[in-house]
Order: structure tokens, then C-alpha cells, then sequence
């Protein structure tokens, strides 16, 4: 164990598995950074500096820097993986799906249905993703709800450096496209991180608190704040079980269905959109299958239903806020 | 370069198993059996098999919604692809594709497409793979007049050119994209300088003739898997049915179709050109269209009384383990 924060503990998760297996390779732009420059060749690392040191180990067959061309960045990711390769892409930013949904959605997730199941297309894309940058409306979402609800994509949305290792581990050697979301509010955040090879595995959340009176399940970012708000409030006596899905597809509904059975009441913290959101998602499943143990109605704390603002004030209430989550709290007790 | 006997039958048996696969389609669709959409190669046979016959089984291809005839040309198995058409649990997508994604990795086949001009960026992956494993292989997507204008096609022709991957873009140009001339879509004056402008060659060819399409196939798969990056082939063919099957084709002159049926058709030239220069005889031409026709007959017979998916398994292969 050492503690390393999110963007050393990704970056080591890419060292490893590309040591391990010379299938890996590594694309996007920027993700060397310095092709065709003056200076010097490996001077970005990523935009995020996540994919510093691969180029001078692994070279220019298997780091390969891009034009701007997302289309063609998840496109290429497709044909090499169906050709035997196993494609980690990156797409910096990731409102840009935009840009390459159709590489995504119609062709990666789409391909082994459609072909019988006679193939596999095991690429991982990496996005960052969420607010609190004031990088305003297109580069700011948290894109995993759309990509949770498409069929054929597993979906990872790591909280914390250990998991983000583990996770992106798994989704390398996973034989299925995997979107990998990482919190830019996350990357200099530091933690614990296992030492060698780590594996995390899809569709098994982790309860970060435990406790009897509320269900607080958070994401990626969020989990934090529902931490804080768990704490704090447990001086009080109000005490919260804080579920952590890890990944949004497939979805650890078992672990929030017992949690909900103890405690009775739901709070679910999302920083996406509140319409056709995870919040709203996790609520109906729960509605639907533990309805008889509710002693309160479910509380999501979402975004508002706008696109992300620029300005500190506006992106402040636009983010779920720990003072939020705690409302939210305080009131599911109240009701029941 | 000069064909064998030997493969010169193979090139006009290719053909003629597309031609008769897809004017057979064209009378089955008509009975209702046939689900959803169809999309007929009839007329193209000369591009698909002109290139495919150049490539080896490893090498790969990624088609288009009208694809029948290149999986075809690529080894596709023709028994299984009616089933899958027919949406047969035995089909080769196991009637999960149908028409539109008709696919086999194995063959090399990375699939026909419904997203027009999807492929080529793919396929740039799949010339990738090829580069970094070493192993010779080339990949090629065919780009209808339609996809040439998607930006799909021009980022994977930049790209391509950047990564120096063993690339070919098959582009084919049949007139029509959907129910709109070719010459209007395109904006260039010239569409082969705008190919050529990416940086990569392109090797043209008269899409009637089949010799004309494997000569510049040849070249720029030569070029693609000696190494020197991405190559294209341009040229101008025909579609005899619609964009779909019931597209009445009202935008295309009365006798158009025609015209290019009696005069211009590949088929009828190939036949002419081998039997002028007596390299092959017209009886084994007529045998190979007999068998061919047997072939597609027990094919329908056989898709039409296999039995359907199960319901139970509408599930099945979304994912490899979830």
C-alpha cells in the first residue's frame, strides 16, 4: 500500500496491464503528446498527464498520439479490438461523445449482439468527466447516464485512487466495451492504493459507511461529499449506510436493496441531471423492488435540469453540495 | 496483371453468386417473408469481387448497408447469410443482424454496416492491429458516394494517412446516395483530387468491367501491404434496384436501369471479354451459372423452413459476462 493519488493510480493500473499483456495499447490525442513538435516527445502525458511515461516504455506502435479525431479515435479502437488488439482510447473530455456516439453506441456496444456473439470488442474509453473546473457547458457533463442505459457497455465511474486502479484493471481485461468515466474534481485526490497487480470487480458496489437510519448512495465525485455528510451527521446519531456502485453498469442492485431494507429510507446523490439520471434510475428499481420497506419517499439530489454554467456561483448550486445531501438526509428522517 | 483460368472462374463464380443472391432476394422480398429493410448489390458485382479476390482470408473488409455482395465476394458463407436474412436462429448472426449486419470475423468480415460511413474508421483499427502485429494484413472498407461525404470517411482518410496503416478505401459510385444523384452530394468538382489531397493514391477503375477493378485493387493493396500507408480505388458502377427493396425508383430516368442492364452490365461484359479472347469457354460459364442458381434455390428452401431464434434468447450475447 502507498498513497498515490487518482491520476498516479490510473496511470499505474496502464503500466501494468500493458506490461502484462502486449495486446494493450494506448490512443488518443495528445495521450504522448509532442508528435511532430520542436520539443519534447513525451511532454503532455495526456492532457491530464494520466498517460505520462508510457511513450518512452512502450513506444509509438502502442502510444499512439491522434489527430482530433474522435470518430476515428473510437472507430480505430473498434476495428483493433475485432482484429485482436485491446484498445484503450481516450476521449480527454467526456462531453465529446458527441462527437463519436455512433462509434460508441451503434458500433462498440452493438457488435457482438449483432454478430451472433461471434465476436468481442474488449475497448476501454477513458473520459473525464464532471464539474467544478468552471469549464463550462462542454467540458463539464457526467455523461454516465446515457452510456449506463445503453445495452453492451459496462460503465465504471471510480471514487477514490484504489479503485480507479482496480477498476481500469478489470476493464482492460475485460472482454466487453467498457466506458471509464474519471472525475477531474478526483485526479489530484490522494488515497491508499494496493501495490501491484489490482483487480476491482465490475458490478459489486462498496459500502464506505455503514449504518441504520439512511441509505445514501453517491457517485464517483459524490461519494466524498456523501461521506462527509455521513460523518458529521453521525456525531448527531443519524448514521447512514454510503453505497458506492463503482460501476453503474452492470449496477450492485442487491447491495442497495439490503441497505434500503435495513434503513428504510433513500437518498441517492448524482451529479448528473435529474431526468433519466442514475438517481432516477436506482429510485425505480428500488420503488419497484423494495417498496414495502420505504418508510420514507426517496430523495434524489441531483444537478438541476440545465447544462452545466460557467461562473463560480452558478456551477457552485449547479453541483449536489454536502449541505444539500444533508437536507436531503435530515428530511427522509423527518418523513419516517 | 494476368488472371489464371482457374481464378477467372472463381472471379465470374463470385459474381454470379451475388447476382443470383440478390435477384432472388429481390423476388422473395416481394412475398412478405423477409423482414425489414434490404438493400440490393445487383449491378456492383464486378467492385466487391475485384477487390476481394485480391485479398487473403485474414485480411479484413468492413461493408456497407448494401453488403450482401461483399460478404459475399469475402468468403461469407451464402447458405447461412439467406438464413440470417430470413432471420433464422441458424443464420450466420444467429438472426440477430439480418441484412444490414451480416458479419464473420473469422472470414475477415468485419461486417456489412447500417451507419453510413461507419466503417472506415474501423477498418483504419483494423489496418492498425495488422501494422503493429506485423503480419502483413491490409484492411478495406467500401465507401459508397453517399459515405464519401460523411465526416467519418475524411477522419479516417487523415488518420490513416498519420498512423501510415496498410489502409484501402474502396470507393464505389453508383450514382445514387439513397434518392439523391452522386453529382449533387459531392461538392468537389473532382472527387479523386479530393482523395488524392489526404495524401494517399488512388488507383481508378471502370466499375463495369471486373479486369479493370482487380488491376487497381491489386495496385493498391500492393502499395497498402508493402508498407507505404493507406491507398483508394475510385470508380463509377451501377445499382439495378433501389436504395431499398420497394423503392420504385422514381428518380431515375424511365429506361436508365435498363440501358445499364443490356449495355453496360459486368456480367454480360465479363462473359463477352473471356469468350472473345478464348480464355474461358462459354459452356463452363453456363455451367457455373447453373450450379450457382441450385445453390441459391436450396438456400431459399432451407431459410425458409428453418426454424426461428427462440424467444428466450433475446438476451443472449449482449455482453461476454455481465
Amino acid at each position: 500500500m502507498a498513497v498515490k493519488t487518482m491520476r498516479d493510480a490510473i496511470n499505474e493500473a496502464l503500466f501494468i496491464e500493458m506490461r502484462r499483456d502486449g495486446r494493450v495499447i494506448v490512443l488518443g490525442e495528445d495521450v504522448s503528446g509532442g508528435a511532430g513538435g520542436t520539443g519534447i516527445r513525451d511532454a503532455a502525458g495526456g492532457v491530464f498527464g494520466v498517460t505520462k511515461g508510457l511513450f518512452p516504455e512502450f513506444g509509438e506502435d502502442r502510444v499512439i498520439d491522434t489527430p482530433i479525431s474522435e470518430s476515428a479515435i473510437i472507430g480505430a479502437a473498434n476495428g483493433a479490438a475485432l482484429a485482436g488488439l485491446r484498445p484503450v482510447a481516450e476521449i480527454m473530455f467526456a462531453d465529446f461523445i458527441g462527437v463519436c456516439l455512433d462509434q460508441i453506441m451503434n458500433q462498440a456496444a452493438k457488435f457482438r449482439y449483432m454478430f451472433g456473439g461471434k465476436c468481442v470488442t474488449p475497448i476501454v474509453v477513458r473520459m473525464a468527466m464532471g464539474a467544478g473546473m468552471n469549464a463550462a457547458g462542454q467540458h463539464s457533463q457526467t455523461i454516465y447516464p446515457m452510456v449506463t442505459s445503453i445495452p453492451g457497455l459496462k460503465v465504471a465511474v471510480p471514487s477514490n485512487p484504489a479503485d480507479a486502479k482496480g477498476l481500469l484493471a478489470t476493464a482492460i481485461r475485460d472482454d466487453d466495451p467498457v466506458i471509464f468515466l474519471e472525475h477531474k474534481a478526483l485526479y489530484s485526490r490522494k488515497g491508499e492504493v494496493p501495490d501491484g497487480e489490482y483487480l476491482v470487480p465490475f458490478g459489486v458496489g462498496s459500502t464506505t459507511r455503514e449504518g441504520k437510519d439512511v441509505t445514501l448512495v453517491a457517485i464517483a465525485r459524490m461519494v466524498g461529499f456523501a461521506e462527509r455528510v455521513a460523518d458529521k451527521l453521525a456525531a448527531e446519531g443519524i448514521t447512514c449506510d454510503v453505497i458506492d456502485p463503482r460501476t453503474t453498469s452492470p449496477l450492485d442492485e442487491e447491495l442497495i436493496l439490503e441497505s434500503v431494507a435495513n434503513t428504510g429510507r433513500l437518498v441517492i446523490v448524482d451529479e448528473s441531471n435529474p431526468r433519466c439520471s442514475v438517481a432516477a434510475d436506482i429510485s425505480s428499481i428500488v420503488a419497484e423492488k423494495a417498496f414495502s420497506y420505504l418508510k420514507a419517499p426517496i430523495i434524489p439530489v441531483t444537478a438541476p435540469h440545465s447544462p452545466v454554467p460557467f461562473a463560480r456561483e452558478l456551477e457552485r448550486v449547479y453541483v449536489p453540495s454536502p449541505e444539500r445531501i444533508e437536507a436531503a438526509v435530515r428530511s427522509v428522517m423527518k418523513a419516517g | 496483371m494476368q488472371l489464371n483460368r482457374s481464378e477467372m472462374l472463381r472471379a465470374y463464380r463470385q459474381m454470379r453468386l451475388i447476382r443470383e443472391f440478390e435477384e432472388r432476394l429481390h423476388i422473395e422480398n416481394r412475398t412478405g417473408e423477409i423482414a425489414g429493410f434490404t438493400h440490393l448489390y445487383s449491378g456492383q458485382e464486378a467492385v466487391a469481387v475485384g477487390v476481394c479476390e485480391n485479398l487473403n482470408k485474414s485480411d479484413f473488409i468492413i461493408s456497407t448497408h448494401r453488403g450482401h455482395g461483399h460478404c459475399i465476394a469475402k468468403g461469407g458463407d451464402v447458405p447461412s447469410m439467406m438464413m440470417e436474412i430470413y432471420g433464422r436462429r441458424d443464420g450466420l448472426c444467429k438472426g440477430r443482424g439480418g441484412s444490414m449486419h451480416i458479419a464473420d470475423i473469422e472470414q475477415g468480415i468485419l461486417g456489412a454496416n447500417g451507419i453510413v460511413g461507419a466503417g472506415s474508421p474501423i477498418a483504419v483499427g483494423a489496418a492498425l492491429a495488422a501494422k503493429i502485429k506485423k503480419n502483413g494484413g491490409v484492411a478495406v472498407s467500401f465507401i459508397g458516394d453517399g459515405a464519401s461525404n460523411q465526416g467519418t470517411v475524411f477522419e479516417a482518410m487523415n488518420m490513416a494517412v498519420v498512423l501510415k496503416v496498410p489502409k484501402i478505401f474502396a470507393f464505389e459510385n453508383n450514382g445514387y446516395s439513397e434518392h439523391t444523384g452522386a453529382h449533387y452530394g459531392i461538392g468537389a468538382p473532382d472527387i479523386v483530387q479530393r482523395i488524392k489531397s489526404f495524401g494517399m493514391p488512388v488507383f481508378e477503375y471502370d466499375g463495369f468491367d471486373f479486369f479493370s477493378v482487380h488491376e487497381a485493387a491489386r495496385q493498391a493493396i500492393d502499395y497498402a501491404r508493402s508498407g507505404n500507408g493507406p491507398a483508394a480505388i475510385y470508380g463509377v458502377t451501377t445499382r439495378y434496384f433501389g436504395h431499398f427493396e420497394g423503392d420504385p425508383q422514381n428518380y431515375r430516368a424511365k429506361g436508365e436501369v435498363e440501358m445499364f442492364r443490356t449495355e453496360k452490365d459486368c456480367m454480360l461484359r465479363f462473359r463477352k471479354m473471356v469468350s472473345d479472347a478464348q480464355l474461358l469457354d462459354v459452356a463452363e460459364l453456363d455451367g457455373i451459372d447453373t450450379e450457382v442458381l441450385a445453390l441459391i434455390e436450396q438456400s431459399v428452401v432451407n431459410a425458409k423452413a428453418a426454424p426461428p431464434p427462440p424467444p428466450e434468447t433475446v438476451t443472449q450475447d449482449v455482453y461476454v459476462s455481465y
